[in-house]
């Protein structure tokens, strides 16, 4: 059995920033089903500026846990800083995660990555013609 | 609240009981001559011929063993060492005590066969009956799956190798004491699974079958297994067998029941295995759109033991093999847990399971994108 932190239990149970934003200004959705894991992460950008942020995710308790702990560390961030969350905050944060589940790190980094990305594919070319 | 006795099951306190005096006043090592010697001799021979009669065999054919493990072990490899070489069947669902020696003896030279299994687990004896070759030395299949629960047709299997002139080891680590069990000539037991101690087993091995033993040391166990032997962990065996009643099993069979039927009442949830012919204590249950393990946890935290039906919370990422045979897909198999019961359990218990089951699943799904 693998061994999680308190704070991965924490977050696990008691998930941050779950649901879902009704009219979001991006989302990504990563993973694959076959795997176990599948992360949906949706953003709220006001002024350059992560206004809101949500996820769902079907996934184990570390695939949870680093989503829920994403969201924190994103909320209130301008992109810019966002981008810049790597794969070892997110652990960091956790307080540490059992080495075969490294990846969901990788997962939670990734959505939010593609999120941002497809905030900016959308918003970014009428941002210019304005 | 325990729900995991098929990993391991609490030691019954009247076995702790039998077994204390045996650590400390009756230590001796079975080989000595003196009064310690004879006395820890007797309480090996007594128990032996507990077993024996409770599986009506001779005490002769009783090999302790340290466990499960160690008795498939010596019945594989001790047969296959016996032949030099060839052909080893077994099925695709065996616990990995059996798969990994198989693959070991691949390795050496041996072939092997790896029977599929149908929606069930049940192993096909058409395909068995096929598969059996002029060179085949070995039949090995599980008297009841680990996961699932299914229980094999061994008496059949028996009849198949016997007119085939095949021998037949079966792994009875999860069905002994549940399961009426004849006809193999070499059966695996353990004492942990019945609510005795850990570290204790035994191989059944027919007189007629030769096997070369795999510990090599002094003449203990027939000379078929070196080691002194565990004698407070013998006695607590055999204590357990004496302990276990056909009403256990007329219990769990109806808490078992019980639970299914509630269980199955969450939408896009099935059950793994064989409605009827499984283990009274076994219950595997699939839930679209979670993943076992979170629900394992879940449950952990409302003080509930369960196990994953997948081995993802093992430090394996793989769905589990067994699932994968029975034909699941991996996202499937991802969404499964194991209950296993005991004569412990209560229906007051099971009314708290089933609640946190629904809660669980349900906390699950509103998280899943799906």
């Amino acid at each position: 059995m693998v061994e999680y932190t308190k704070k991965v239990m924490e977050h696990f149970l008691h998930p941050k920033n779950m649901g879902e934003i009704k009219n979001p200004d991006a989302e990504a959705q990563v993973g694959n089903p076959v795997c176990g894991d599948v992360m949906k992460i949706q953003i709220k950008v006001e002024n350059n500026q992560i206004k809101d942020i949500k996820f769902k995710t079907l996934g184990c308790a570390a695939a949870i846990a680093t989503s829920s702990v994403l969201t924190e560390l994103a909320k209130g961030k301008t992109l810019e800083e966002a981008e810049k969350i790597s794969r070892d905050d997110i652990v960091k944060a956790l307080g540490g995660l059992p080495p075969h589940k490294l990846h969901c790190s990788v997962l939670a980094h990734e959505a939010l990555k593609k999120a941002i990305e497809n905030y900016k594919k959308k918003y970014k070319p009428k941002n210019k013609s304005k | 609240m325990y729900f995991d006795n098929g990993a391991t099951t609490q030691v019954d306190p009247e076995v702790v009981k039998a077994m204390l005096p045996y650590f400390t006043k009756k230590y001796g090592n079975a080989s000595s001559l003196h009064k310690y010697g004879r006395e820890a001799r007797k309480a090996i021979e007594d128990a032996r011929t507990i077993i024996a009669n409770y599986l009506n065999v001779k005490p002769s054919e009783v090999i302790f063993t340290s466990g499960g493990t160690e008795s498939d072990n010596l019945a594989i490899k001790g047969v296959a060492e016996a032949h030099g070489k060839g052909h080893i069947i077994t099925s695709s669902i065996e616990h990995h005590a059996v798969l990994n020696t198989c693959k070991h003896l691949e390795k050496k030279g041996f072939k092997i066969t790896y029977l599929p299994v149908d929606k069930y687990g049940f192993v096909d004896l058409n395909k068995l009956r096929e598969s059996i070759r002029k060179d085949t030395i070995l039949v090995s299949i599980m008297h009841a799956n680990n996961e699932i629960g299914t229980i094999e047709p061994i008496e059949e299997i028996s009849k198949i190798c016997r007119r085939e002139g095949v021998l037949f080891h079966t792994d009875a680590v999860q069905s002994f004491t549940k399961v009426p069990i004849k006809g193999p000539d070499l059966i695996s037991i353990s004492s942990h699974k019945i609510h005795g101690p850990k570290g204790v087993g035994a191989l059944i091995k027919k007189e007629s079958v030769k096997i070369v033993r795999q510990n090599d040391g002094g003449n203990h166990e027939f000379g078929l297994r070196a080691g002194t032997e565990n004698v407070p962990g013998i006695v607590g065996f055999a204590k357990a067998v004496q302990l276990s009643k056909p009403s256990h099993v007329q219990e769990m069979t109806k808490l078992r029941d019980y639970i299914i039927d509630k269980i199955l009442k969450i939408p896009d949830s099935w059950l793994n295995g064989h409605r009827e012919k499984r283990l009274c204590n076994n219950i595997n249950v699939s839930f679209k759109n979670i993943e076992g393990e979170s629900l394992l946890l879940y449950l952990d935290s409302k003080g509930i033991a369960v196990s994953t039906g997948s081995a993802c919370s093992s430090h394996e990422l793989k769905p589990s093999h067994v699932l994968m045979a029975i034909g699941l897909r991996p996202e499937e198999a991802h969404g499964t847990i194991r209950i296993t019961l005991s004569r412990f359990n209560t229906k007051e218990e099971a009314d708290t399971l089933i609640k946190e089951v629904e809660a669980g699943v349900e906390k699950l799904r509103r998280m899943s994108p799906w």
